[in-house]
């Protein structure tokens, strides 16, 4: 599962970086994108242009982007293809809908590729996200592999014994499987969490190494933020 | 001296009615290991929780002259080394480093005391060189000695294990029985692997229906194949407990 790892090179300036700046910055450049009209093109030129030198400077080759981008933009393209059938002025919808899709999904490619996951959700705690949302996702990154082999296991087992769906009646025993996968994980929570009173758990995630927000990590947030927001006030 | 784990007429019932401890008297002293056996259902579980508070029943629980309350529950935890039986219950952080520390963080230890227990911990489990893989990297026995390195991170009083050997291949159980047998710390193991035992453990106690029906020193409780038998337990067949040589901690 190397799309769940970092790519480029460890050591780079961007990989180093506090994951708060990270966040900012990325977040910053798609959301400049997102607000942006097609006339305002130029912008959308910028935010490319400061990603590529994020990619860049962080060794990150456009192969690692592409495989991460691969999985979700398609699904957004999807429904802007069927635009132009639609609409007479569909087709320029279209370029705004994909270049505003690229952009978000490249930032969000980009900050999966120069930081560990768990680096992202402790910076979106010191962010102010709600810590119990925070704490979800650590979970679920850590678990999902864990509920995957079991709802493997269970269709395995349905499979085994001649489980062959023909029409959406024979969905029920899915159905079935489904809630059963539900009250297993729902188990396994409530023993996980015993398993976290029993290590001392008072209701927050202890870390080792406090974050550090450096002179490093502003530079880089004020870089981004010139290269991008003045275009959108020109162009 | 104290004992390590004292329990005294403990008593739990379930919310659905069954009864699952019916009086409970242990007593274990330090340095000590216990095999606590018994079939499904005995209780073991329910009464390894209790030793650190994750239940209450009637009765009480005393672990290394800490008694088992409401105010005493986060130090008792720091005394009391729980492992899981399913690793995957024990290890939720993303990495192995990560997890082992969460214990000792909780502690509140600053960052070099946390990176020598972590240490500590791993190297006694001989998972050192995993520190930094994702649990569900590793294999069901490795990911079994990373649980027990969480707890021994803690240092605790007493080292408390649901049936260790459990889903695990031979190879597995040999190593997990090499790194429990060097750990040299007042032990309660809940198992069905009565070799395990004997090999481990110098004495042995039997669970069933939630009470104490055999306490003894762990030749004499293996030896006695109608006690076995009323409860559920045997030995594999052709074992010979002569040729069995206990191992004592390093």
């Amino acid at each position: 599962m190397d799309l769940t790892g970092t790519a480029g090179d460890p050591a780079s300036r961007i990989h180093r970086l506090d994951p708060r700046a990270k966040i900012i910055a990325l977040l910053g450049i798609t959301v400049v994108a997102v607000s942006t009209p097609l006339e305002h093109w130029p912008v959308y030129v910028a935010c490319a242009a400061a990603l590529a030198a994020c990619a860049a400077l962080a060794r990150v080759r456009p192969a690692d982007i592409g495989r991460r981008v691969r999985i979700v933009l398609p699904l957004v393209l999807l429904t802007a293809v069927l635009l132009p059938l639609a609409r007479s002025d569909g087709l320029a919808i279209f370029a705004e809908v994909a270049a505003k899709a690229l952009i978000g999904t490249t930032s969000a490619a980009l900050l999966a590729a120069t930081t560990p996951f768990t680096a992202v959700l402790r910076g979106l705690e010191a962010l102010r996200v709600p810590r119990l949302l925070v704490q979800i996702a650590a979970f679920m990154y850590r678990y999902l592999f864990v509920i995957a082999a079991e709802l493997g296991r269970m269709r395995s087992a349905l499979l085994a014994r001649g489980y062959r769906p023909r029409h959406p009646f024979h969905a029920a025993p899915a159905g079935r499987v489904a809630s059963a996968l539900f009250l297993r994980t729902y188990g396994r929570g409530e023993r996980v969490y015993q398993a976290m009173l029993a290590r001392g758990y008072r209701g927050t995630m202890p870390y080792a190494t406090p974050l550090a927000f450096g002179r490093a990590d502003a530079l880089f947030v004020a870089a981004v933020v010139l290269a991008v927001v003045p275009v959108r006030f020109v162009a | 001296m104290s004992c390590a784990v004292d329990v005294r007429a403990l008593e739990y019932r379930y919310p659905d009615g069954q009864q699952a401890l019916r009086g409970v008297d242990l007593h274990v002293t330090h340095g000590e290991r216990v095999a606590l056996l018994g079939p499904n259902g005995a209780g073991k579980t329910t009464l390894m929780l209790h030793l650190n508070g994750l239940m209450r029943g009637a009765g009480s629980v005393e672990v290394a002259g800490l008694a088992v309350g409401r105010d005493s529950l986060h130090e008792l935890r720091m005394r009391v080394g729980l492992v899981f039986q399913d690793p995957d219950d024990q290890l939720f952080m993303p990495t192995v480093e990560e997890d082992v520390a969460f214990g000792p963080l909780n502690m509140g230890l600053d960052r070099d005391a946390v990176a020598e227990r972590v240490d500590e911990a791993l190297a006694a489990v001989r998972m050192r060189h995993v520190a930094g893989r994702a649990p569900y990297q590793l294999s069901m026995g490795e990911r079994r000695r990373v649980a027990i390195a969480t707890a021994l991170a803690m240092r605790p009083a007493v080292l408390v294990l649901d049936e260790p050997s459990a889903n695990l291949d031979p190879r597995a159980r040999r190593e997990l029985l090499e790194v429990l047998a060097r750990i040299d710390r007042t032990m309660l193991v809940t198992t069905h692997d009565l070799p395990l035992a004997a090999e481990l453990c110098e004495r042995a106690v039997i669970l069933a229906a939630g009470r104490v029906v055999g306490d003894g020193p762990c030749d004499e409780i293996l030896a006695d194949a109608e006690l076995l038998a009323a409860h559920d337990l045997e030995l594999p067949a052709g074992f010979d407990l002569d040729r069995i040589e206990r191992r004592a901690p390093a």
